[in-house]
């Protein structure tokens, strides 16, 4: 009985929103995130999405409108890529600073300059430190049930969402998917309860400027202040954690797919070369791993799904491992991968000594093929065996200059 | 979910002194004379320059004239409008205003 449709992972995150029933949109169209404001604007003309959709100058706009939008207790959604998500930048921080359960779809594209239209993820990974929820989608599949996700998950810790995907790898490749049943859709969404949002039987002034200590309302009772409010935004996000298990285990119970929470696995119980990464890079890397099994390598991966929060629970999946290789398609300059440097955080102290190799693949868009994969681990180990256990980055399938 | 806590934002009520008594910022605070300022000295209401011009909307349109120092920032653009100089801006003495 189940609806299979072959579609794009742009047509999977729409069909996903016209599930959760947002009632306000706001997008600007840019390459490769187009599709999805095309349909959505479409769903909206037909009636088959009852929403009111604003079409904006800007995404600073995009997100401005869904910020006051959501400010008056409603759902919202909108769609980003590369520099569109870059000129969002400021009210990025506005829509976590202001606790509003906005979902947002990052289809990840490079940044300029040069100019690119293909697929990394640099656009999303510079916007870290903003208090966005990210999550990262592997297939197409996942995209349609994340985004599902993400409303749950935002509207429980009040924390805004972004679902990130890969640009044209998944926004416009086609893939079998099972679209949810909107009834089961509707139990596992309960509807939106915010926090606090303006009525006009009840008029409120949001974020007026606050001074450094906490602050005296004008009944003369003492309120959090701005330090406090950063606080529990943390403390949010540190909820966040379970409530993104939570969210994907109850989504697998009734849906029967569970993409993991905060990561997932694959031939790790007995690897002791684990390949990691995010989006389809790390789906890839499960091919690597399944061919490097066949030459008697126990390797596995570790695909991590949620980068903030990130996971804390992977030391003990990585306690085996001789060898850690990142996969990542972004750059921290001046240092290293920003993956790779959140991973070797989280394992400091924790007796997991392997060697992390950070791999810089796929920016701009540069193919990146499971042979090419194999042959950073197959490298990588034939240091290791030599003795070499430094960590070092390795810029993939890029010419070195002499 | 737990107990909610409805103050997690920057949600305040539209009241006087909601973000805090901003008089404090300043060094200098405006004095008027009555016998200078023109409603006092006609008696009726008129001129209210001050009352126009303050951007912080602290000054009173009564006879005499009143400025709520709690909120006044003491930019002096009251006393720069005054036309018959009425008013004169003040140091501060520190901590006890």
């Amino acid at each position: 009985m189940s609806d299979v449709r072959i579609i794009t992972g742009n047509e999977a995150a729409a069909l996903a929103v016209t599930l959760c029933e947002p009632q306000v949109v706001a997008a600007y169209p840019i390459t490769p995130q187009t599709k999805i404001s095309e349909l959505l604007s479409e769903y909206v003309e037909r009636g088959t999405l009852k929403a009111e959709y604003v079409r904006v100058e800007s995404e600073h706009s995009a997100l401005s409108v869904l910020i006051a939008a959501s400010t008056t207790g409603v759902r919202t959604f909108t769609a980003t890529s590369s520099n569109g998500l870059l000129y969002m930048h400021e009210q990025l921080h506005w829509a976590a600073g202001s606790r509003l359960p906005i979902v947002m779809c990052c289809v990840n594209r490079g940044v300029a300059a040069p100019w690119s239209i293909f697929n990394d993820q640099q656009d999303s990974m510079s916007q870290r430190d903003t208090g966005w929820i990210q999550l990262y989608c592997r297939n197409n599949q996942e995209i349609i049930d994340t985004v599902i996700q993400a409303y749950r998950i935002a509207e429980e810790v009040y924390a805004p969402v972004m679902v990130c995907y890969d640009g044209f790898i998944l926004s416009h490749t086609m893939m079998p998917v099972e679209i949810p049943d909107a009834a089961e859709v509707q139990n596992y969404l309960p509807p939106y309860r915010p926090h606090t949002f303006l009525d006009p039987e009840r008029p409120r002034t949001i974020n007026p400027v606050f001074f450094p200590w906490r602050r005296q309302n004008a009944d003369g009772v003492l309120c959090d202040g701005y330090m406090e409010m950063r606080r529990k935004l943390q403390k949010g996000l540190e909820k966040a954690r379970d409530v993104i298990a939570a969210a994907s285990r109850d989504y697998a119970e009734r849906f029967g797919r569970d993409h993991g929470g905060l990561f997932w696995t694959h031939r790790v119980e007995d690897a002791d070369i684990i390949l990691t990464g995010m989006g389809s890079i790390a789906a890839e890397a499960t091919l690597a791993a399944d061919l490097l099994r066949d030459e008697g390598v126990r390797a596995g991966v570790v695909g991590i799904r949620s980068y903030r929060p990130f996971p804390l629970e992977l030391p003990p999946v990585l306690r085996n491992a001789r060898l850690i290789m990142v996969f990542e398609k972004c750059f921290s300059y001046g240092y290293e991968g920003g993956v790779a440097s959140d991973l070797k955080a989280s394992l400091y102290g924790t007796g997991v000594e392997a060697p992390v190799i950070d791999v810089i693949a796929g920016l701009g868009g540069r193919d990146v093929k499971t042979a090419d994969l194999l042959g950073a681990v197959r490298e990588a180990l034939k240091s290791l065996e030599a003795g070499d256990r430094a960590c070092r980055t390795v810029w993939l399938n890029c010419r070195e200059e002499e | 979910m737990n107990k909610q806590d409805d103050n997690i934002s920057g949600v305040c009520t539209p009241a006087v002194g909601e973000a805090g008594k901003t008089g404090d910022w300043t060094e200098m605070k405006p004095v008027i004379d009555p016998a200078k300022c023109t409603p006092s000295v006609k008696g009726k209401p008129s001129c209210f320059l001050c009352w126009l011009y303050c951007p912080e909307g602290v000054v009173s349109m009564t006879i005499p004239v009143s400025i709520d120092l709690d909120y006044c920032k003491g930019c002096g653009i009251c006393a720069e409008e005054c036309p018959p100089n009425a008013i004169t801006m003040v140091r501060k003495e520190r901590g006890r205003e």
